[in-house]
């Protein structure tokens, strides 16, 4: 559980990343995405906190800032309260403290080299010098995951879909990281494999002592998973708290159609479901994001204002101006 | 076998030509769909799933062909069907809707004229008349101001729009039967539920029969009121969509069942460490003599090694095949 006494292990205050494009040699007119706009995160030790949304909401742009994969255009991330611009904190310090598992592991391993090679160069890069050291590590860490140390020696291709994502999993391992980004790291593997890699997620967080960040489509694996829950839309967050809260009593009308979107094998409903498309990017619809497919919209939501993300109970926020007429919807029973 | 089913699919065998030998991907299944009923397959990729679906409407290609059993259309053997006369019922009573919509549509052609096209290669329309039903027919699919969009290629299109392209095309010429695979899973989950009940409104409208392919459980239980579950190329349990799910009778189906991190369940049971199913999937080339389950099977015993089951009937409706159901 979550050490609520020490600071955040890792804070994104204000966090903006923009995409320009067009205004090329023909001069369209230059326009700019904005992918991830004025996001505020903690993530504290031995939590994980998913982060849910659909496509486009920018949980993926947010996701490779965090781990220095991409240029922010505005805000600071500060880890273990230090600035990732600031002195004190170069590139080799963050791949210690940060790493990334993908979603498919088959590309995001190279073909044309054995575990054993993936796994030792960032070993080699961050002056692990001694053979001896770089291989017992290497031996640590498959057995961690649940490999064998010979099995070092093979290609991706030898291996299965779930062992792969194994491989990934000691990848992000082998360096000793305090936070882990799982960038939906079950949703490439067959559905009877997936129970295997969550559990060895969930044991590898107590045992390592690591702290996550989930980004997954799946709701159940979100809740299963997480400790606190950010919901993103359109490069907002627009609700934040406790897993239980999140599931039990979201506030957000997108939360709510969210959890209601998803099919139950048994038959239940969870609501009312909405329609149209998620709009265009480029051109975001004023004030909330959210409104033409909010079931519960009202003028005062299209107002050009973006709505705040107020705290309305301890740890539980929400961007929606109507949050205290809507009544509390229970999605379970 | 049903004299009067729309479609019966009998000990269908589909073989993987791979180096010389020819694997059995699919094996020995059977089922059946009645005008109007939708019928859902579930299961892992590879438990060959889609490739019944494409040898249901002749386009199984090479190495893959069929290798055995019958497939009876309106009582008509249509397995080995000449490809003119498949032409003839594809895209006209049998007809598909692809996963990946923005790969199944013509990039270079307008989506009115690839809608258009059905009704001139199926009903002999004229080009005029077919681009003015074109119209009508993403009307019917809910794409707003379709005189426009007509005109509109499959790039300006988002995702979910592009799928309810597909869907008009598939159900221009009021098809008997619809084959769905995996129909929304490139898509969003709020948009996933609106496809859904556009295929099922539809659907009811027209009298069609859907076969419904997913690897998603609770899709596949809100769609369809059987559900065949797919292992390893076998038709390892056939019930009511109600049952195969709450009480299944196969070892295969009660362990993805509880492996299955489902939603509202940490809310009820807290969180707990999943079911796991033991093992991988195996490879076509790979599967296992026997049960094709039998490694990853808790309840395996030595029959499931040596013999391979027959489909059982079960008490109260339904198929199963293992030597220990019940």
């Amino acid at each position: 559980m979550a050490d609520a006494a020490a600071g955040p292990l890792l804070r994104v205050e204000d966090l903006a990343v923009h995409f320009p494009l067009g205004g090329g040699l023909l001069g369209g007119r230059k326009r700019i995405i904005h992918a991830v706009d004025g996001v505020d995160l903690e993530l504290r030790k031995g939590e994980c906190l998913g982060l849910v949304g659909e496509s486009g909401c920018g949980k993926s742009s947010l996701a490779l800032s965090i781990v220095g994969l991409q240029a922010p255009t505005r805000g600071r991330i500060l880890l273990d309260g230090k600035d990732v611009n600031g002195p004190g904190l170069g590139r080799l310090d963050r791949a210690r403290f940060v790493q990334m598992v993908f979603q498919d592991p088959y590309s995001s391993l190279n073909p044309r080299q054995t575990v054993q090679r993936t796994l030792e160069a960032p070993l080699r890069l961050h002056g692990m010098t001694d053979r001896a050291e770089r291989e017992a590590r290497i031996a640590e860490i498959l057995r961690h995951v649940g490999l064998r140390p010979e099995q070092a020696q093979r290609y991706p291709h030898e291996f299965s879909g779930g062992q792969r994502q194994r491989v990934g999993i000691a990848r992000a391992l082998i360096l000793k990281p305090r936070i882990i980004v799982l960038d939906e790291p079950v949703s490439a593997l067959d559905v009877s494999i997936r129970a295997q890699i969550i559990n060895l997620l969930l044991e590898l967080k107590d045992t390592l002592d690591l702290s996550y960040i989930m980004i997954s489509h799946d709701l159940g694996v979100v809740e299963h998973m997480s400790d606190r829950v950010a919901v993103m839309y359109l490069g907002r967050i627009v609700e934040t708290g406790g897993w239980h809260r999140i599931f039990t009593a979201p506030r957000h009308p997108y939360t709510r159609a969210l959890i209601a979107a998803i099919p139950d094998p048994f038959g239940a409903t969870r609501g009312a479901k909405i329609t149209g498309d998620l709009p265009n990017p480029l051109e975001p619809p004023s004030g909330c994001h959210f409104h033409p497919r909010c079931p519960e919209m009202r003028d005062v939501c299209r107002q050009p204002v973006v709505p705040p993300l107020d705290e309305i109970d301890p740890g539980h926020r929400v961007r929606c101006v109507r949050t205290g007429e809507l009544a509390v919807e229970r999605t379970v029973p | 076998m049903t004299g009067d089913a729309l479609l019966t699919v009998d000990r269908l065998r589909i073989d993987l030509a791979f180096g010389g030998t020819r694997y059995p991907a699919v094996k020995d299944v059977s089922f059946t769909i009645g005008a109007g009923e939708t019928l859902g397959l579930v299961g892992e990729s590879g438990c060959g799933k889609s490739i019944t679906a494409l040898a249901l409407i002749g386009l199984l290609r090479r190495p893959l062909g069929i290798g055995g059993g019958r497939i009876l259309f309106k009582g008509r053997e249509i397995q080995n069907l000449p490809e003119a006369e498949m032409r003839k019922l594809r895209g006209n009573r049998i007809s598909m809707i692809f996963q990946e919509p923005m790969t199944a549509l013509n990039p270079l052609s307008p989506i009115g004229r690839q809608i258009a096209e059905m009704f001139v290669l199926h009903q002999g329309a004229t080009w005029h008349e077919a681009e003015r039903r074109a119209v009508d027919a993403l009307a019917s699919v809910r794409v707003p101001a379709p005189d426009r969009r007509v005109k509109d290629y499959p790039h300006q299109l988002s995702g979910g729009m592009r799928q309810r392209v597909m869907i008009a095309i598939a159900l221009a010429c009021d098809p008997d039967l619809l084959l769905a695979d995996e129909p929304t899973t490139a898509l969003d989950v709020t948009v996933q539920a609106e496809i859904l009940e556009l295929i099922r409104e539809r659907s009811a409208a027209q009298g069609t029969a859907v076969l419904m392919i997913s690897h998603d459980l609770g899709l596949i239980a809100n769609m369809c009121a059987r559900v065949g579950v797919m292992y390893a190329g076998r038709l390892v349990e056939q019930r009511a969509a109600e049952e195969v799910f709450r009480s299944p009778s196969h070892p295969y189906t009660s362990g993805l069942v509880a492996s299955l991190p489902l939603l509202g369940a940490r809310a009820r049971d807290g969180q707990h460490r999943l079911k796991e199913i033991p093992g991988v999937v195996p490879a076509v080339t790979a599967f296992p003599a026997g049960c094709r389950f039998n490694p990853r099977c808790q309840a395996r015993t030595e029959i499931c090694v040596e013999v391979d089951p027959e489909e059982t009937p079960l008490p109260h409706g339904g198929l199963v095949r293992c030597h220990h159901h019940g």
